[in-house]
């Protein structure tokens, strides 16, 4: 399903990052790094609108050739990027948002963790699972 | 204007078609009303409301209006809806019956069958009127009757159908109204009739999809039958729904890929599954690209055909809806879009074909938009358009990898080839952009004709990319592309310029903390370095990547080997020193002091262990690991005072830093660590603090702005400094990992020595630690050699063996052998030793180091102790035994000294409590280190108090002895023994204590025997004194001839600590003190007698007190005083006596006091009567009878009772009560015994009591008692219980 996830800490430096053809690891690394700028930017056009009225699923972020990327902000400036294969084409924007809706709730899981740090890498096997379950899923 | 007969032309121009509507009848009619027809049609809306819930519009219409012709009625199944007449309109202006029936009748009717034929139902038949026609005609109808007749004959009940238009051409107020009329109802029809038209053509186009599943459907008929659809809606300016149309073919078409691609191939698609020979890229210039239309018409297209097609038709629409930015958007989606079909349809591409197809298209769309849109558009919509730039620049840079373009030696002719083929696909430029000279078409035919020219384009692109995405502030993408062009500048082998773009990108990556993308543009940035040679940066890179452990072993051991490489070449040619930053190389983790209070003497040596974790992938030979440190001296500084340090400066000893790992960026990657220090400033008059606080001491560093900070890849800051003071280690081998190293150094000058620095040198290259933090620092002393005296308990007690505790402790000074302590002999204070006095050493943390036994030397004067052999900076510990004496019955002076100087304390301190006497001893020693003496003083507490009393029983007389023990401790009493110093033979004492021991008469004789005496000890009576308790001694004093006026005594007593054994000899407490005036001169009887005839005391009877003093000696010297009157041998001296009852009992009544002159003779007797009325009954005391001598007035020296208290004891009387009394007898006795001042105050010569001293008036009655039994009429019993 998807390809690459990642969740991004507030300062956006990467809190995970895993993704599944591991030789294209780089690229991967690449791609989501460059789309923090549409973050960046979605991010600080949402800024004007009410807080709770906020939608924390940005959509798509940028289509690539053969990726197309989409990005998620918690309202702690946590970004999640997913980048999904162009052909999957059974993915659709509401698939999409129930697997950052997920993601997200694994994520808060993490965070709800005494051991865990704020900041820190996420080294959760709990986090790590869901998140192969949803690379795994239609691949 | 339009001739009515417009030739069908086989091109269709959407915008410049109209709706058809036929013209038929006459047609000069026509013509003539034609312009202003055309001119007022279009100017009014009309609503259009439309089926399937759409939502009605307004819309203004326009029409093509064509002579009516049979053939351009639509035969059946003909789906072309534009040449479709929508109206058809008859006109006449015929108003004469006849010609009506003549001809118009019939014409009419030839038209309406035509339609018929054709089932067509939108008609219209307007009839024109004219004044001036009418006038001509004289037999004329009313105008409406050729209406009606035509309306009567055709419109079967669609009275609609049929308008008059009045004087059309004439200026009045009927001809508008009547235009106004005619338009509306042409505008309504108009719109009926598309309604009904294009709802039907919409519902076979339905009917049409619907059948897609069935075998022989063609898309590409389809597509036709829809597209249709959108013309007439573009026709009719209605280019939403225009769009609508062919989105829907889009999606439709992406469905069946998408099928296809799922398994589910529809046969017709196979078709588009043809493989690609153009890639001519989209062509938007062209409202509608007939070249392509006609290709799918006729079936032939291929995929990016149709999809050219597709979009060219979509962006004409978006433009014309102003909408260029979805434009730009789409066209990015259709190119990956397309990218991905033929993929998906496994189409075969020839490599490259696409990126040329691509790039094409993307600058096509690009300079469509630029076309359309003016300058300040384009530059607020970047963000819309920046995309295609990107994907342009992306597909230009592989045309070029694939075409060797970018290799050095240009393209082979494996290139070459490849580059002809994909240059034909291009087939030949387009008319439309042919005399454009920047049209895609042509940059990329020269882009792909010469390496130069390629550079250029590219270069282009990228800057234009680049500069875009960093004006709408997409850094990251903007250095994602920089690093594209880097890489491109290396394959050009211009790594200058390739740096650049390197150190920005890996700038931003590391400022986030993308490991990946950090490692692998430092590889990149490594390789450009090295080409540079720019040496330090490069070993610099390289040590950041052999620490890296993204990389993989081999590839670290090479960046590793590097380093080595280049240390090892340059060590025949010094000079040149590389210095780099040591973070990558290895980390400093803990830092280890021993002693681990980080604090060492002068001379001593400090060893610091550091544990280093090397991050090279191999074992690194390093020459030397220095560090530097910095010295500073705090003179002043109570806090560096080796006391001072060796209390608190408590530690383990182990600094940890913190780890610095890169991994985790922010704040740690661009800010370099606080370094703060304590500050202390003191006033200069007094050496006091004035203020303290804390010095950030690298606030440049901290308070620089972010961006200007240098690249952190070149550590800019890395300096060396010289400090004086190095720690150093050399030739150490770092092995991956955790490596100690411990350094040694020997403490030179005392003060504060601060780590700054490290650095390890392997070969010329340095790698440097720039600051230690937290901060690390030890501490140098120096200590003056001291001795110190304490006794081991809290206080010391005289008499007895007490440890006292001495501390040498060496500081600098070096105990050599024969170095010894002389102690000069206190004579009041022995120091005991024994065979084996053993002193322990210990270093100056309080570590024990050895242990010698000491050597004790004592001649008259001197004690020496020599002292074992200790290095500087220990201390020796030993106890020695040291007894004060508590008197020396030596010599005689120095007894007095001994004794009186405590006495006189004694009385000083005990009106402040009941505290020991204190001792001070000053024993003076002579260290080796020093020609002065040290002075020790110390202070022992007598544990003993004595106390002595005089006890009469007649004339024979006693002394007792008090001794009250003090101290905490118990002990054992023996050897009490009283002799009188005054050695008369006539006197003598004989102890009354438990067991007398024989013999005590002859050693009274000499007393200094005492000391060493060898008496059999169990014949010694051992006595236990507990602390803080008393024990009493009594001696009978016997004489034989007459007594001196005063006794000198000396009480000795030997003690020992009850819990030690007696094997020493001690000396033994001693008192001296002195009885005088003990000899008993008077006895003084009292004798109650009940009243006579009765054989008791009863209360309230009066009873007869008989006291009779009696003298028993006869004049001795204690006579004579004042109160002795002579005359002749007869002697005569006053006495006072009084009564007194103290616990009333007794009533006396009448005189209770009285003055006698008494005989100075033995046996002389005075008796006194008196009346006492006892007040209880019960056995009585008896009152008390106290004798005073009266003194006459005459000496105002001696002491006297003052009148008033004589006059108010005389007046004594039975009511007074019994506390008035209590505190009156007090009162009197405390003015008896020091009321000096107050007789001189009265000035008047008043004669003075003075008491007798103890010892010359015995009371034999004392102690006696009388039963008084109580009255007979006396009911009440009182009984007091006490």
């Amino acid at each position: 399903m998807a390809v690459c996830i990642a969740v991004i800490a507030k300062e956006n430096y990467p809190l995970y990052i895993r993704s599944i053809p591991a030789e294209q690891e780089l690229k991967f690394h690449y791609t989501v790094h460059t789309s923090l700028d549409v973050v960046d930017e979605k991010v600080s056009a949402m800024g004007k609108a009410l807080v709770d009225q906020r939608e924390l699923y940005l959509g798509l972020l940028y289509p690539t050739e053969d990726y197309k990327v989409y990005g998620y902000v918690t309202n702690s400036k946590v970004k999640f990027v997913m980048v999904v294969d162009s052909s999957n084409t059974a993915l659709r924007d509401n698939e999409i948002r129930s697997m950052f809706r997920k993601l997200h709730n694994s994520y808060t899981d993490v965070m709800c963790n005494p051991f865990y740090n704020p900041g820190d890498r996420i080294h959760s096997r709990a986090f790590d699972n869901m998140v192969t379950s949803m690379m795994v899923q239609v691949c | 204007m339009e001739p009515p007969e417009e030739p069908l032309r086989p091109v269709i121009y959407t915008m410049e078609n109209k709706p058809i509507v036929t013209c038929a009848g006459d047609q000069n009619l026509f013509a003539s009303v034609y312009p202003t027809l055309s001119q007022q049609l279009p100017r009014e809306p009309m609503e259009w409301r439309r089926s399937y819930g759409r939502a009605p519009k307004m819309i203004h219409l326009e029409s093509n209006f064509v002579q009516f012709k049979e053939e351009l009625l639509p035969k059946e199944g003909n789906k072309a809806l534009l040449t479709f007449p929508f109206l058809h309109i008859y006109w006449t202006e015929c108003c004469d019956t006849e010609v009506y029936k003549a001809t118009l009748k019939d014409d009419i009717t030839k038209w309406q069958n035509v339609l018929k034929a054709h089932s067509s139902v939108d008609w219209l038949i307007v009839v024109v009127e004219s004044d001036a026609k009418k006038k001509n005609k004289t037999n004329i109808l009313p105008r409406t009757s050729i209406v009606d007749k035509i309306r009567n004959d055709f419109c079967n009940k669609q009275s609609d159908r049929c308008v008059v238009l009045c004087d059309p051409l004439k200026d009045s107020s009927r001809t508008q109204e009547s235009w106004n009329a005619f338009l509306t109802k042409l505008r309504t029809l108009l719109l009926m009739s598309f309604t009904k038209n294009l709802g039907k053509f919409e519902d076979d186009m339905r009917t049409l999809r619907e059948k897609r599943t069935e075998p022989g459907w063609s898309f590409c008929e389809y597509f036709m039958v829809q597209e249709e659809l959108a013309f007439v809606f573009e026709m009719l300016q209605q280019f939403e729904d225009a769009l609508v149309q062919y989105d829907e073919l889009d999606a439709l078409f992406s469905q069946y890929v998408v099928n296809f691609g799922a398994g589910d191939g529809a046969n017709w698609l196979t078709f588009f599954c043809q493989s690609v020979k153009s890639w001519n890229g989209l062509i938007l210039r062209k409202p509608i690209d007939m070249e392509k239309r006609e290709l799918i018409q006729s079936q032939e297209a291929t995929l990016l055909d149709l999809r050219s097609y597709l979009f060219s038709r979509q962006c004409t629409l978006l433009i014309f809806l102003q909408r260029p930015w979805e434009v730009s958007q789409r066209a990015l989606e259709l190119l990956h879009n397309c990218v991905q079909e033929l993929k998906l349809l496994e189409v075969s591409v020839p490599p490259g074909a696409l990126d040329c197809w691509v790039f094409l298209s993307c600058l096509e769309v690009l300079q469509r938009i630029e076309g359309c849109c003016d300058r300040a558009q384009i530059d607020s919509n970047i963000s819309h358009t920046v995309g295609l730039w990107s994907y342009a620049t992306e597909k230009l840079k592989s045309l070029g990898y694939l075409c060797g373009l970018v290799s050095e030696n240009g393209p082979n002719s494996e290139d070459l080839n490849r580059t002809v083929d994909l240059l034909a696909g291009l087939g030949a430029e387009r008319p439309e952009t042919a005399k454009t000279a920047q049209s895609p078409y042509k940059k990329l035919k020269e882009a792909l004709s010469s390496v130069e020219a390629f550079e250029k384009h590219y270069l282009d692109l990228s800057h234009a990319t680049i500069e875009m995405y960093t004006s709408i502030g997409r850094i990251r993408s903007a250095k994602l592309v920089g690093k594209d062009l880097a890489e491109f500048y290396m394959r050009k082998k211009s790594p200058q310029k390739a740096e650049v773009y390197l150190q920005n990108a890996l700038k931003n990556y590391v400022a986030e903390g993308w490991a990946l993308p950090i490692t692998h543009t430092r590889k990149q940035l490594a390789e450009c370095q090295k080409h540079l040679g720019q040496i330090e940066n490069y070993l610099q890179t390289s040590s950041l990547l052999a620490s890296d452990t993204h990389l993989t072993e081999d590839e670290r051991k090479h960046f590793c080997q590097e380093i080595l490489n280049f240390a090892n070449e340059q060590k025949e040619s010094p000079g040149l020193k590389v210095v780099l930053s040591m973070h990558s190389f290895a980390q400093l983790k803990h830092l280890h002091f021993d002693p681990s209070n980080a604090l060492v003497h002068v001379g001593g040596t400090l060893s610091i262990e550091i544990t280093l974790l090397s991050q090279m992938p191999i074992s690194v030979q390093v020459e030397q690991i220095a560090v530097s440190v910095h010295f500073s001296i705090e003179k002043n500084s109570y806090r560096k005072t080796a006391e001072w340090l060796t209390k608190h400066k408590t530690s383990n000893g182990i600094i940890s830093f913190p780890n610095e790992n890169s991994s985790v960026p922010f704040s740690r990657s661009s800010s370099p660590a606080l370094e703060l220090y304590e500050m202390y400033e003191r006033s200069p008059s007094d050496n006091s603090l004035n203020t303290t606080g804390i010095i950030c001491k690298n606030v440049h560093m901290l308070l620089r702005r972010q961006e200007s900070s240098s690249s952190l890849e070149i550590p800019s800051g890395v300096t060396l400094e010289d400090g004086a003071h190095i720690l150093k280690c050399s030739n150490v081998t770092l092995d991956p990992g955790v490596n100690k190293i411990i350094f040694r150094t020997q403490a030179k000058e005392p003060g504060t020595y601060t780590l700054r620095q490290m650095c390890t040198s392997v070969g010329q290259v340095q790698f440097v630690l720039p600051h230690i933090y937290p901060i690390v620092q030890y501490d140098v002393y120096s200590q003056d050699p001291q001795l110190k005296v304490e006794p081991l308990t809290d206080s010391l007690l005289a008499g007895i063996p007490q440890k006292v505790k001495f501390t040498v402790t060496t500081g600098y000074y070096t105990i050599k052998n024969g170095d010894s302590l002389q102690l000069s002999n206190a004579d009041a204070m022995l120091i005991l030793f024994h065979a084996e006095n053993r002193a322990i050493i210990y270093s100056n943390t309080r570590e024990k180091s050895s242990e010698a036994s000491l050597m004790i030397q004592s001649s008259e004067k001197v004690t020496s102790v020599s002292l074992p052999m200790a290095p500087a900076y220990h201390m020796i510990e030993f106890e020695l035994e040291v007894l004060s004496l508590p008197s020396t019955p030596t010599s005689g002076e120095s007894d007095k000294l001994v004794n009186k100087e405590p006495q006189r304390k004694n009385k000083e301190k005990q009106k402040a409590g009941n505290c020991m006497v204190t001792l001070d001893q000053k024993v003076s020693i002579d260290c080796p280190w020093s020609i002065y003496s040290t002075i020790i003083a110390l202070t022992f507490n007598i544990p003993f108090k004595a106390t002595h009393s005089l006890l009469s029983a007649g004339k024979r007389k006693y002394i007792q002895v008090c001794v009250q023990n003090l101290s905490e401790l118990g002990f054992q009493l023996s050897d009490s023994n009283l002799i009188d110093t005054g050695n008369s033979p006539d006197l003598q004492l004989v102890p009354l204590n438990t067991k007398c021991q024989k013999g005590n008469k002859a050693r009274q004789e000499d007393p200094r025997e005492l000391v060493g005496d060898a008496e059999p000890k169990n014949s010694i009576y051992i006595q236990h004194i507990y602390s803080k308790q008393s024990v009493f001694f009594v001696w009978e004093l016997l004489w034989t001839k007459e007594l001196p006026p005063s006794l000198h005594c000396h009480f000795s007593l030997d003690f020992y600590p009850a819990s030690e054994d007696r094997s020493i000899s001690l000396k033994p407490y001693s008192y001296e003190f002195q009885v005088e005036n003990f000899f008993t001169l008077y006895n003084v009887k009292a004798e109650i007698f009940p009243p006579l005839g009765t054989e008791y005391c009863k209360t309230g009877s009066l009873c007869s007190l008989e006291v009779s003093i009696t003298r028993l000696s006869d004049l001795l010297e204690v006579d004579k005083d004042e109160a002795l009157t002579e005359s002749d041998e007869y002697c005569t001296t006053k006495l006072m006596y009084e009564v007194v009852d103290n616990s009333s009992n007794w009533a006396v009544c009448g005189k209770s006091s009285g003055v006698i002159s008494m005989p100075v003779t033995a046996r002389a007797t005075h008796k006194v009567h008196m009346e006492v009325m006892p007040l209880f009954a019960g056995y009585l005391p008896f009152p008390d009878v106290r004798l005073f001598k009266y003194l006459p007035h005459h000496s105002a020296h001696s002491t006297q009772l003052d009148a008033d208290s004589w006059i108010e004891n005389d007046n004594l009387s039975v009511d007074k009560n019994m506390d008035d009394q209590t505190d009156n007898s007090s009162q009197k006795s405390k003015s008896s015994s020091h009321s000096a001042a107050s007789v001189e105050h009265k000035g008047l010569p008043m004669p003075r009591l003075q008491p007798f001293p103890s010892g010359q008036v015995f009371n034999s009655s004392t102690g006696m008692q009388i039963l008084v039994i109580p009255s007979k009429d006396d009911h009440i019993l009182e009984v007091s219980v006490t």
